[in-house]
Formats: C-alpha cells, sequence, structure tokens
C-alpha cells in the first residue's frame, strides 16, 4: 500500500534592480529575504548538520564540498517562517520553500502564500533601496538567454519502492506532464531549435535523463538521496521538471497527479509499456508543439503523443481508483486531469482559463492580434515575463486573476491565513508554532530537526523523522502545557 | 485613445445583419462579439501596466543559473 504522499514546493524566483548600475543579485537577495518582518524576530540558525545533497539515489556518494556558511551568513540568508517555511537565499535568487503539506490543495495555498510573502518583502526592501531604484522579482525559470532557475518538488516515497521502478515508470509521465503543467515561453534557448512560443520554461535545459545534479547537465529524474527523514524508510524524491506556475488550477494538477502517479508506482499499478526511446529529445519536443500533435518515438516502436502517453496514465489511474481507497482531494485531481487531457486531445486552446501555458499563449496572441506585431516583438517578450511578475497591480497573471479570467482552486482568505499559519497536519505545524511560541529560544532548524538553546544548558536538538508527526493533533496538547521552551524540552524529557 | 474608437467602432459593426439566420448561429456570433470586446478590454488595460522601453527591458534581464 503507497504511503501517504507529504509534499512541498522550492521556488526560485528572479530578482534585478531597475536602475541600479551596480546590480548585485546576492546582495539584493540578502536585502528582500531580510525586509521581511511579519513574524516575531529571531536569530535563528539553518541546520546544515543535518543536510546531505551529495547522496545518489543509485547508491553512492559523490565527492564534493558541502556548503557551511558561518553563522552570522547563516543567520542573515536563512528565515525559517511561522508557517512552516524556509525563505532563503540560494545562490543567487530568492527561494521559498513551502511547508509539508498533505495534499495538492493544501500545496496551492501555501504556494501562494509565498507569492505574496515574497511580494511583502519586495515592498518592504524597496524602501531601503536609494529613490529612482527599483526591485522587481518574477515566479519563472529564465532570462531567456541561456539562464535557468528551478521549482522543484518534493515527494514522499516508501524506501521500499526501488529506485529502478521510480525511473522507468515515471520518465514518460515527466516527459509529457507539461501538456498539462508548463508555464509557456516565448522563443526558445540555451541551443534549442528556434520557435516562435513552447510549452515549458524548463525543457531547453534538460540534458539528461538520470543524475544527480541540478545546476549543469540537468536530468529528468533528480538523483538526490536526502529524505529530510527516516532514511531506512522513506526517499524524497526531488523533482527538478517542472516549471513554476501561476495558475492555481496548474499547480493543483501538478502536485496532485504526480503524487497519485507515485503512488500507483508504489502499488505497483503502472503495467502498460510506455518507455520513450529518447526521452531527453521527447522532452523538448513536446515543449516545441503547442498542437500537443507530436508522434513520439516509443522503444517498442509505436508512437504515441504526449496527449496519448498522458490519456494511457489516465486510463491507469481509473482502474486504480477503482480497486483503491483515494480521498476526495485526489479524486477530485484525478476527474481534472482527465477533463483537461480530453480538452488537450480536441484543442488546447480551450484550457485557456485553467493552464498556465495556454493562458500565456491565449493572453499574447491576443495582443499581437490587436497590435499587429509578431512572436519576436519586444512587447511579446516583456508579456511573457510581466506574466510572472510578483506585482499585483503589474502582474499579468494577477491581472488576469482580479477579472475573473482564470479559474481559481483556493480563497483568498485562505492564501491570506497560509502567511502566518502552518499546515495542521504535519511536522510543519511543530516547526511553525515553536518559531511562534520561542522565537529567541529556538536556535536552529531544519526539516527534520528543531534544535532549542534554553538558559545555560547544551542545546538540545529534537529530531522529527516522520514527516507525520508533529501535527496539531500529536502536539498541541504539549505546546499549550509549555508556554516556555524550557517546560517544552522538559516536558519532551530529553 | 485610437485603441477605443476602434474598440467603439468594432463594437457597432458586426452581429447586427444576421437577422435571417439561425438563433445558433446568433448566439455564437455574440458569443465571439463578446469575446472581442473582452479582448479589446484585457489589450486595453495590458497597455496601461505593461513596462515601458520593452526592448530595453529585457535586454537588462539577466540571471545567474540557479538550483
Amino acid at each position: 500500500m503507497a504511503i501517504p504522499k507529504v509534499m512541498g514546493s522550492e521556488i526560485e524566483f528572479g530578482i534585478m534592480v531597475k536602475n541600479d548600475p551596480d546590480f548585485d543579485p546576492i546582495s539584493s537577495c540578502v536585502l528582500l529575504v531580510n525586509a521581511y518582518r511579519e513574524d516575531p524576530a529571531g536569530e535563528i540558525l539553518w541546520d546544515y548538520d543535518q543536510e546531505n545533497p551529495l547522496a545518489d539515489a543509485r547508491g553512492f556518494q559523490v565527492d564534493g564540498e558541502k556548503y557551511t556558511p558561518n553563522q552570522q551568513e547563516n543567520i542573515a540568508r536563512n528565515k525559517t517562517l511561522i508557517n512552516g517555511a524556509r525563505y532563503y537565499v540560494d545562490h543567487a535568487h530568492p527561494e521559498y520553500s513551502c511547508p509539508e503539506v498533505t495534499n495538492a490543495r493544501d500545496s496551492v495555498v501555501h504556494e501562494k502564500a509565498g507569492e505574496r510573502i515574497v511580494e511583502i518583502s519586495r515592498r518592504e526592501a524597496m524602501g531601503l533601496l536609494p529613490e529612482g531604484m527599483q526591485m522587481l522579482v518574477y515566479k519563472n525559470n529564465s532570462d531567456r538567454k541561456g539562464n535557468s532557475y528551478g521549482c522543484h518538488e518534493n515527494y514522499l516515497m516508501d524506501r521500499r519502492t526501488s529506485f529502478k521502478q521510480i525511473v522507468e515508470n515515471l520518465m514518460p509521465f515527466f516527459v509529457t506532464r507539461q501538456v498539462f503543467a508548463g508555464a509557456g515561453k516565448v522563443g526558445s534557448e540555451s541551443r534549442g531549435h528556434p520557435c516562435d512560443y513552447q510549452v515549458s520554461q524548463r525543457a531547453d535545459f534538460f540534458e539528461t535523463e538520470v543524475a544527480l545534479d541540478t545546476m549543469v547537465k540537468r536530468p529528468i529524474i533528480n538523483t538526490r538521496d536526502e529524505p529530510h527523514a527516516d532514511r531506512e524508510k522513506y526517499r524524497r524524491l526531488h523533482t527538478i521538471v517542472g516549471d513554476s506556475n501561476m495558475s492555481e488550477y496548474t499547480i493543483y494538477l501538478r502536485h496532485g497527479v504526480t503524487a497519485l502517479v507515485l503512488s500507483m508506482i508504489e502499488d505497483g499499478a503502472i503495467h502498460r509499456d510506455l518507455v520513450l526511446s529518447d526521452p531527453v529529445r521527447s522532452i523538448r519536443e513536446v515543449s516545441h508543439d503547442p498542437t500537443c500533435r507530436l508522434p513520439l518515438l516509443l522503444d517498442n516502436g509505436k508512437k504515441l503523443t504526449a496527449v496519448q502517453i498522458q490519456a494511457e496514465y489516465v486510463e491507469l489511474a481509473q482502474a486504480y481508483a477503482q480497486s483503491h481507497d483515494l480521498d476526495a482531494t485526489t479524486l477530485d485531481v484525478l476527474e481534472k486531469w482527465a477533463d483537461v487531457v480530453d480538452c488537450l486531445e480536441r484543442d488546447p486552446m480551450e484550457l485557456d482559463t485553467r493552464i498556465d501555458w495556454v493562458i500565456k499563449k491565449a493572453l499574447i496572441e491576443g495582443f499581437m492580434d490587436r497590435k499587429g506585431v509578431g512572436w519576436s516583438a519586444p512587447q511579446v517578450q516583456m508579456l511573457d515575463l510581466q506574466y510572472h511578475d510578483s506585482r499585483p497591480d503589474k502582474g499579468l497573471y494577477y491581472v488576469l486573476e482580479r477579472q475573473g479570467r482564470v479559474e481559481r482552486i483556493v480563497g483568498d482568505d485562505e492564501i491570506v491565513a497560509a502567511i502566518h499559519t502552518p499546515p495542521d497536519d504535519t511536522r510543519a505545524y511543530f516547526r511553525g508554532e515553536c518559531l511562534r511560541r520561542y522565537p529567541s529560544e529556538v536556535f536552529g532548524v531544519n526539516w527534520d530537526s528543531i534544535s532549542f538553546g534554553v538558559d545555560d544548558e547544551p542545546i538540545k536538538r529534537i529530531m522529527m523523522a516522520e514527516p507525520l508527526k508533529g501535527s496539531k493533533e500529536h502536539v498541541h496538547d504539549l505546546l499549550e502545557r509549555s508556554p516556555t521552551a524550557t517546560e517544552l524540552v522538559k516536558n519532551l524529557s530529553i | 485613445m485610437a485603441e477605443k474608437t476602434q474598440k467603439e467602432r468594432s463594437k457597432g459593426g458586426g452581429g447586427d445583419s444576421g437577422e435571417s439566420q439561425a438563433a445558433g448561429t446568433k448566439k455564437i456570433e455574440k458569443k465571439g462579439k463578446e469575446l472581442h470586446d473582452e479582448m479589446d478590454a484585457l489589450v486595453d488595460e495590458i497597455d496601461a501596466v505593461l513596462e515601458e522601453n520593452a526592448e530595453e527591458f529585457v535586454k537588462n534581464y539577466v540571471q545567474r543559473g540557479g538550483e
């Protein structure tokens, strides 16, 4: 039986400061992240001791240096928030890592809360910049000059499912998932064939099928074996193939469908031969074909389009739903996925209120039609970029949202609440509540640990190896009984 | 202003001449016209918010690779 699919996304944003001749992305990121003042102040370390990004899921350790900043730099670059998220500087990008959630709907709520947190801090940071300068932040994945930054998803998996099984059953899904999860991009880059418009922001950047690296020679399936949980029991599938989505509907399907397919892999429910002959070539071809009609060559000699491959997965999922007890959200995801795949089969443009790459394409085509300009016009490239702009008044996705031109999944009230409230059904609850209740006693945090520095005692580290433990149900009483961190540590008797 | 004139013109023309056509076709035409007007309104809104000097702006948007 598949294990619960605890999940969460990590979003890297693009950043620029207009009219700053000495623009430095790293110091701008530090300024942005530190401008966020909504949470109680506390100098909390990110606990790098618990990290090992060099372990490979295929069973070996790769040589390389682990990043361990000094204490001051650590505090300046890392903020752990009371909603359980991590908001930090990753290389030259601001990054928002959502707290762990148990379902696709909560994933949308928390990803959208992240967008608002970034925007709140951008506005604050603007007040700290010299007059005339303007900080801008984009939730996209490329500068269209060959530089890409990611939007990663994480899914908890059963360690007993072999990595080989995952790769074999997931590869055709990951190559073709972009037809409903792509964010769309004008033109191509990174030596991709020239094109007017493509389905995915990221497809141009994948060079290999399976590997550990995420920055050079990017793989479709990433092998980072860092579960941030009990490694005897769990894997964390670190998914780097996705785009940064603006549409709630698209985020919902991206997470919900992927989680469902992974559960099916754990339960051995994918038993059709969909192995692609050349996944790296196919992922680019699918992206470069907004008609979604291009046949892809399978290893067995058959040819199927990306939409037909998705339809095969839908059929398998419908059969799986008959024999397994799926929760209401997953059933809703399945219904919406099946409908979207039907639309793609008929005419992808039917999805111009639901799926990012189609919403953006319809917007740009409408604009070009009225203005009499073509795909290479600078305004068209600007539209592409500004679709992802974090400002509610300027970001074109938000303009469409305000006009009711895109379908939504969650309410504004839920998103606003999630800025200050952790999910209540994972360990993110314990993390967030500890930060809210004991901001000056929390010493350090990582996904699977939290440590306290109380009185003159040695630092006490509490391990959270079970992502579903530390939920409100588990720890609310304990927290209520512990008005101070000293009492919490005592009550935990460690 | 030119935009607005064009929009008014497109509102005035089109669908009115179809009296003899089947009701269904009329409906579709009406829908088509509504969509057309809506798109006009949207493009007006985009014009109001789109960054000026687009060419310069997109040229200056350079990021370092991440992840």
